[in-house]
């Protein structure tokens, strides 16, 4: 059965639950992407357009004054200072050479924020690709500014207007497309979610985060962060930055899930804090789901966690116990995105904010020698717009 | 029940109608008078959909029909007492996504036997995804009814028809769910790549939207399945629909 390299399934989580007419472009995906990495001519041209295009290394910077108010040496692993934005390009521009090298010249994606749909629509016009991408039509007015970068590179944005016109429908609407177009379209899922392989691939991709963030600690402190912070959609900037650590068992991984209008109002975005296991984008892992296995829209101010599933190997994280899953509120995340600014001169992207806002709320917990590793995934800018429409910063 | 509605079609020399509904739509009570209507208009088998909040492999008429039965309150639960009511006479093949089928526990592939259902299939199962999970259907009272793509590869194709039984659901074309207003070209050689290692029953479906179109997939497969044409009629009348599985029954034993 679907020979591959690849591991499927992060303990009991994870698999390939899909119509059976994409399990032959699965196979053929997972073994191209085996292959590729076993091809010095793929990883020294990653490696070249990851340093050269996206501006890796991203900086590890400190944060001196948020550090004094939280009481403990905070961090940041600089992934808003990446072209397009965010870390979502390390995932796009990989899987875009991936597709090229296997022939299929068309790349469909979804987008929430639309910082997943820009990374794409930028590897896609960077390598000559055509770029289709799905988008929610709620999320296409919050992000605005992101629907015209798209388009600026030549993309074709795809309002969806079924179920939630949010990330998750968006999903099912790529999905959809790639069901028929397979054979010369390659899907380029925007986070650790959806059947084997792109768990294990989106993961892969991600993980420079956190390896570049590990020596970059260790050189500038001499050890290791008591505590590793990330927000949490489907996952993919904090399995990125965790990867790397999760064989140090001294090292707390945090991961930060959407508390949205708060854990007990039904309008959330906690898969993990709140949801239970099911299946939904082709793979088993916590879901937001009523009692008849129907999902349950999901509910963030920050579009890019608007979704009510999460990536399997955090769901094998959580309940091996080697992560721990919090939540922060919109109005937390809202407070913290003003903070930040204010405070570093960093306007975070909202998703960040709620890592910002989690790490805050601790405040005068921390032990002042504790370093705290904070995975800032994206900036702001994408989000000022709909923050100035909501909020009113003092000063 | 399937198996032996397939052996008398196949002592009769005729071909297989196949019928997918989605339950609650239009309505419950429309939709139970819909499964019945189709029974005695000369479906030999009914597919009855479970609505599912994500079906990622239907297109726009499927999913309106999941979305408007969801609305109204249908669930798995609820398609099994349409099931319950219709007993239509004909066999019954429970359709639905695995996220609802997990959700119903383990007892509810005996609950949809008892409901009146003698197959199941599962969209998001492909063989050889979760063997823990097939097994357990496998194992059950009902039928597993297995899918083959056009993509499947030879090898893939025997595997499914091993671990298949009732009829083996051959898509005839790449994408979701929804009419169409040809046939695809190469299905004869699909069909018959496919009948080289499976012996049972092959039926076509996907796109399948008019009379003779249903003649021509007849014409080289052991039965056809109408979904999305159906269900777009449905919407409109029960009668209609009715009307249509009869034209389709007539065209196709003609
Ligand atoms: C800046 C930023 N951070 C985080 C996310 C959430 O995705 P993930 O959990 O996969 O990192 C997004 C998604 O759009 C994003 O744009």
């Amino acid at each position: 059965m679907s020979e591959s390299a690849m591991q499927e399934r992060f303990g009991a989580f994870g698999g390939r639950y899909v119509p059976e007419t994409l399990i032959p472009a699965l196979d053929e995906l997972a073994a191209a992407y085996a292959e590729a990495l076993r091809d010095p001519s793929f990883t020294v041209a990653l490696d070249d357009a990851l340093r050269t295009y996206v501006g890796r290394p991203s900086a590890l910077s400190e944060a001196p004054r948020f550090s004094g108010r939280v009481g403990a040496r905070v961090l940041l692993k600089r992934e808003d200072l990446n072209h397009t934005g965010a870390h979502k390009i390390n995932n796009a521009l990989a899987q875009a050479m991936l597709a090229e090298r296997i022939g299929k010249r068309r790349i469909i994606a979804e987008t929430g924020a639309g910082q997943h749909g820009v990374a794409t629509a930028t590897a896609c016009a960077r390598l000559g690709l055509e770029c289709v991408v799905y988008m929610g039509e709620e999320d296409m007015r919050r992000q605005e500014l992101n629907v015209f970068r798209m388009r600026l590179m030549g993309a074709s944005v795809v309002p969806v207007r079924s179920g939630t016109r949010t990330l998750k429908d968006a999903t099912s609407e790529a999905i959809r497309d790639w069901v028929g177009s397979c054979e010369h379209s390659h899907y380029i899922i925007g986070s650790v979610v959806g059947p084997a392989p792109y768990p294990q691939m989106g993961r892969d991709f991600q993980a420079i985060i956190g390896r570049e963030a590990r020596a970059q600690v260790l050189d500038r402190t001499g050890r290791l962060p008591a505590c590793v912070v990330a927000c949490v959609g489907g996952g993919s900037n904090a399995m990125g930055i965790f990867h790397a650590f999760v064989p140090d068992p001294d090292v707390r991984l945090v991961g930060v899930e959407a508390a949205g209008r708060g854990l007990d109002t039904g309008e959330h975005s906690a898969s993990l804090a709140r949801g239970t296991p099911g299946v939904l984008h082709g793979s088993l892992s916590y879901l937001l789901q009523d009692a008849d296995g129907q999902v349950h829209p999901a509910h963030s101010i920050s579009a890019g966690l608007d979704y009510p599933g999460v990536g399997p190997e955090h769901a094998w994280l959580h309940d091996t116990g080697r992560a721990t899953y919090e939540a922060c509120t919109d109005d937390e995340a809202l407070a913290a995105f003003g903070l930040f600014a204010r405070l570093e001169g960093i306007v975070p992207a909202l998703e960040t904010a709620h890592a910002v806002a989690w790490v805050d709320a601790r405040c005068g917990q921390w032990r002042p020698d504790d370093i705290i590793l904070l995975c800032v995934s994206g900036r702001g800018d994408k989000d000022v717009a709909q923050v100035a429409q909501m909020h009113t910063f003092p000063g | 029940m399937l198996a032996e509605r397939f052996a008398s079609l196949r002592t009769s020399g005729r071909r297989a109608l196949v019928c997918y509904v989605t339950a609650g739509h239009p309505d419950r009570g429309a939709s139970l008078a819909l499964v019945q209507g189709i029974a005695e208009a000369g479906a030999d088998v009914i597919e009855l959909g479970v609505p599912f909040s994500d079906p990622v492999a239907d297109g726009p008429v499927i999913q309106q029909s999941s979305q408007s039965a969801l609305e109204a309150g249908m669930t798995l639960d609820g398609t099994l007492d349409v099931a319950a009511a219709a007993r239509p006479g004909v066999p019954l093949v429970l359709f639905s996504y695995l996220n609802p089928v997990l959700a119903a526990g383990r007892d509810v592939l005996r609950r949809a036997s008892d409901a009146g259902f003698s197959g199941i299939l599962v969209t998001d199962l492909p063989v050889g995804a979760d063997p823990e999970r097939e097994q357990w259907i496998g194992d059950g009272p009902l039928a597993f009814v297995r899918l083959v793509a056009p993509t499947t590869p030879a090898v893939r194709m025997a595997e499914i028809a091993r671990h298949g039984s009732g009829f083996v659901y051959l898509i005839s074309r790449l994408g979701v769910t929804g009419a169409r207003a040809d046939l695809p070209p190469g299905l004869r050689e699909t069909v018959e790549r496919l009948r080289a290692s499976c012996t049972l029953p092959i039926c076509v479906g996907f796109g399948v939207s008019t009379p003779d179109q249903a003649v021509a997939v007849g014409s080289v497969a052991d039965g056809v399945v109408v979904g999305s044409a159906l269900v777009a009629a449905a919407a409109k009348s029960v009668d209609g629909a009715v009307g249509f599985v009869r034209d389709l029954r007539s065209a196709l034993d003609g």
